[in-house]
């Protein structure tokens, strides 16, 4: 008997990767496709970074520069739709930009997203006068020095080839530090932490930031340090976010779907182990 | 003088961008600033057009040699059709070109990215094994993490999100500061050696 | 604001108040280069780095390859040249290059950046020369896959499938393909040793390969074997700058310490002079 369980999970040990794969897919796909709501309690980080708009006075200007492509979508687009509602809702003006090329069409489609919402609509919100998209501009750090002496030198033009010159909202928004808060969706580089060591500290900027779950662990010293004030870390991030402006979006649904994704990962690390130890002493 | 205008641009402008980040009261700092940033954008937007050479040269060279023709004549094409749709009807909300990033593009790109959870279970699976003090370490603090990140987590155990919260906020914290603090002095002496001409592999061949 | 000068005047130019600290780092950076390069120049001995373990891991996945009778594939990483981590990786390839040269093993070279192939090549090919084989050198073997991120990376996957090498270097700045690209090299059955200063990206080759640098040992590993005076002094200098950020952050420490405790209420005016305004 002993003999055929060390046989088994000398197997195990030997287990084809593809049946992991396998099980990863069932865990992820199962509760997407038949949702189950578990509750969460949002991250004080988070909380801070919803704080941080909801002290906003009505018409302060917030600049937002969204800095992901597809890749980083499941992440954080959920995140955008949610902030671009909030925003709007709140009634606070918002300047767009984005340092990565793939980013524009995911902006554009949260933005329109955010305009459909019944809440949003009946504000009656005016394209140029309450936001602008500026589109995206190529040049990583020197586009965050740029914008940070002189946006409108930077982004001469808007996404729709309007001259910033003639932008109402951009009357008010002259470089940076104008902004009563920026906000930064960053799915790598460069994101949050260029713009915290190029941007942030020299201009003195009310900032945060949401990110990608592997590069949260890097904007925690930036948070901790009191550079962001506020931090959305990965889907778990999104989906607080949707749930404190009260949102519950793809995040949200997405969270039950991480949860069996990690447990599944627990699970085959603990039996690993397990498998580990009893074969060791069989071997020696 | 093929390498040596390069690296007076690099020394002079390098030493003027360190400069100006800490003179304030020059009228002419910051017009000259705007200009030198300006013109920084204008040179990494000539970049793409590069890209686009290099891109057009090195496929067609391996076409030309047969080597992977295929999937080399199916890139240009896609490059070519992009560039086209690009120029002809725009890029905005309902043109051809919006149309295959967002149906193409960006689940192709999601694809890719969606394999890590795959290939980090088998990874994980594979390497987090208790051999020795540090590795159970490693394997203990991992799966507090990763079980205090999730809602089940919390119905587990309600303090779970705080371990999880300790764990990244000190000795995480902790260990990140000091690798960020060793590669951004790298970066700071691999610039100065840039800026003072020290370092020129950049230029090629040294 | 520091409080012993508001302001630092040179004959009508100011310095802003809550960046002299910053100002003065600098130069205490360019002082440590410059001194030590000076020394090293003159006695190209005198300063001394210990081996790291590392450079035992790349000779002996150089050495697997030689004995097997497989290639050596090596990625530089996916960022363009002017980042350090690049530079150090190119130093480490030209050392590769020279040894796989001696040892006729052949050596893959897949490129994101099209003037990281240009400077792989000269590496590799001046690694040839040196190891007194310069026919030997393939320079289709160094080749520029594509700029898209995840398509280099499918690229790369392809060829660790096809060609089978027995050893992975992965010594560069890398990111979201790390994992991809070191699981696909497990699959592959080759002995894996990984370095990078990218901190989101370690925690996939640490659990995904046979050995990684951590941060600073790529560059410590470029400094060593290439024995090039700049490197050796940059890294001097950096270690040198270490033991002052840690003398202040021990002194600072000591001193909030003493400020909770009530018995030194000057944390605060300590604490100024390294804030950023």
């Amino acid at each position: 008997m002993k003999a055929l369980l060390l046989r088994a999970l000398s197997r195990f040990l030997a287990l084809d990767r593809r049946w992991i794969f396998l099980l990863m897919a069932l865990c992820i796909v199962t509760p997407l496709i038949l949702p189950i709501g578990l509750p969460f309690t949002p991250d004080p980080a988070v909380r801070n970074l919803h704080r941080a708009i909801e002290d906003l006075p009505e018409g302060s200007v917030v600049l937002v520069s969204c800095d992901y492509d597809p890749g980083s979508k499941p992440e954080l687009q959920p995140f955008t739709e949610a902030l671009f509602r909030h925003l709007f809702r709140r009634k606070l003006k918002v300047v767009v930009s984005c340092l990565w090329a793939g980013a524009p069409p995911l902006v554009n489609q949260a933005i329109a997203q955010a305009l459909e919402a019944e809440e949003v609509k009946v504000l009656g919100l005016k394209d140029k006068v309450d936001y602008v998209n500026l589109g995206y501009k190529d040049g990583r750090q020197l586009v965050m020095l740029g914008m940070g002496e002189n946006i409108h030198s930077t982004f001469p033009k808007s996404n729709d080839g309007t001259p910033v010159s003639q932008i109402p909202l951009m009357q008010r928004m002259r470089k940076l530090g104008d902004s009563q808060l920026f906000v930064n969706v960053s799915g790598g580089s460069p994101g949050t932490k260029e713009w915290v060591e190029t941007a942030q500290g020299r201009f003195g900027l009310r900032m945060v930031a949401a990110c990608t779950a592997v590069m949260a662990p890097d904007n925690i010293p930036y948070y901790e340090a009191g550079q962001l004030l506020g931090l959305a870390g990965g889907m778990k991030g999104s989906a607080d976010y949707e749930q404190l402006v009260g949102l519950p979006g793809s995040a949200t649904r997405g969270m039950a779907a991480q949860s069996f994704g990690h447990l599944l990962i627990i699970a085959f690390i603990a039996l690993g182990n397990v498998a580990f130890f009893m074969t060791r002493g069989r071997k020696r | 003088m093929k390498k040596e205008i390069p690296l007076l641009i690099a020394f002079l402008l390098g030493t003027w961008m360190i400069l100006e980040n800490f003179l304030t009261g020059i009228p002419w700092v910051g017009p000259m600033k705007e200009v030198i940033t300006n013109g920084g954008i204008v040179i990494m937007a000539f970049t793409y057009v590069l890209g686009i050479y290099s891109i057009v040269s090195v496929n067609v060279a391996r076409i030309r040699r047969g080597q992977d023709v295929v999937p080399k004549v199916a890139l240009l094409a896609a490059l070519a059709l992009m560039v086209a749709l690009g120029f002809w009807r725009g890029h905005e909300e309902g043109t051809p070109f919006n149309w295959l990033y967002l149906n193409l593009y960006v689940p192709l790109q999601a694809t890719m990215f969606s394999l890590l959870a795959f290939y980090i279970a088998s990874a994980a699976f594979r390497a987090f094994r208790a051999r020795s003090l540090e590795a159970t370490l490693l394997l203990v603090c991992a799966i507090l993490v990763m079980v205090g990140r999730i809602p089940v987590g919390e119905k587990i155990w309600a303090s779970f999100p705080q371990v999880s919260d300790w764990i990244m906020n000190i000795p995480n914290l902790a260990g990140k500061r000091a690798i960020m603090i060793g590669a951004a002095l790298g970066a700071i002496s691999t610039g100065l050696r840039v800026i003072l001409g020290l370092e020129r592999s950049y230029l090629g061949g040294e | 604001m520091p409080p012993f000068f508001a302001q630092v005047a040179l004959g009508g130019l100011t310095l802003s108040p809550g960046q002299i600290t910053v100002f003065l780092s600098v130069l205490l950076m360019v002082a440590l280069l410059a001194y030590f390069y000076q020394r090293i120049r003159k006695d190209p001995g005198a300063l001394f780095i210990r081996r790291i373990a590392g450079i035992d891991a790349i000779e002996e996945a150089v050495g697997r390859c030689t004995e097997m009778g497989r290639p050596i594939l090596y990625v530089p990483g996916i960022e363009d040249m002017q980042d350090i981590q690049t530079i150090a990786s190119m130093l480490i390839l030209g050392k590769v290059a020279e040894t796989a040269a001696r040892y006729k093993t052949e050596i893959f070279v897949p490129c994101r950046i099209p003037f990281v192939m240009s400077v792989a090549e000269e590496m590799v090919r001046q690694g040839f020369y040196n190891a007194g084989v310069p026919e030997d050198h393939k320079p289709g073997n160094m080749s520029f896959i594509s700029d898209e991120q995840f398509a280099y990376t499918a690229g790369v996957n392809g060829i660790m499938l096809r060609e089978r090498p027995a050893a992975n270097l992965l010594l560069g700045r890398f990111f979201a393909e790390s994992l991809i690209l070191s699981e696909t090299g497990f699959e592959a059955k080759a002995i894996q040793v990984a370095g990078t200063a990218e901190v989101t990206q370690l925690p996939f080759f640490i659990a995904a390969c046979d050995y990684t640098l951590i941060g600073e040992e790529l560059f410590a590993a470029s400094a060593y074997l290439s024995r090039d005076p700049k490197l050796l002094s940059n890294l001097k200098a950096t270690d040198w700058y270490k033991m002052v950020c840690i003398a202040v952050m021990l002194l600072g420490s000591l001193l909030v310490t003493l400020d909770s405790i009530g018995w030194w209420d000057g944390a605060g005016a300590f604490r100024d002079w390294f804030l950023i305004q």
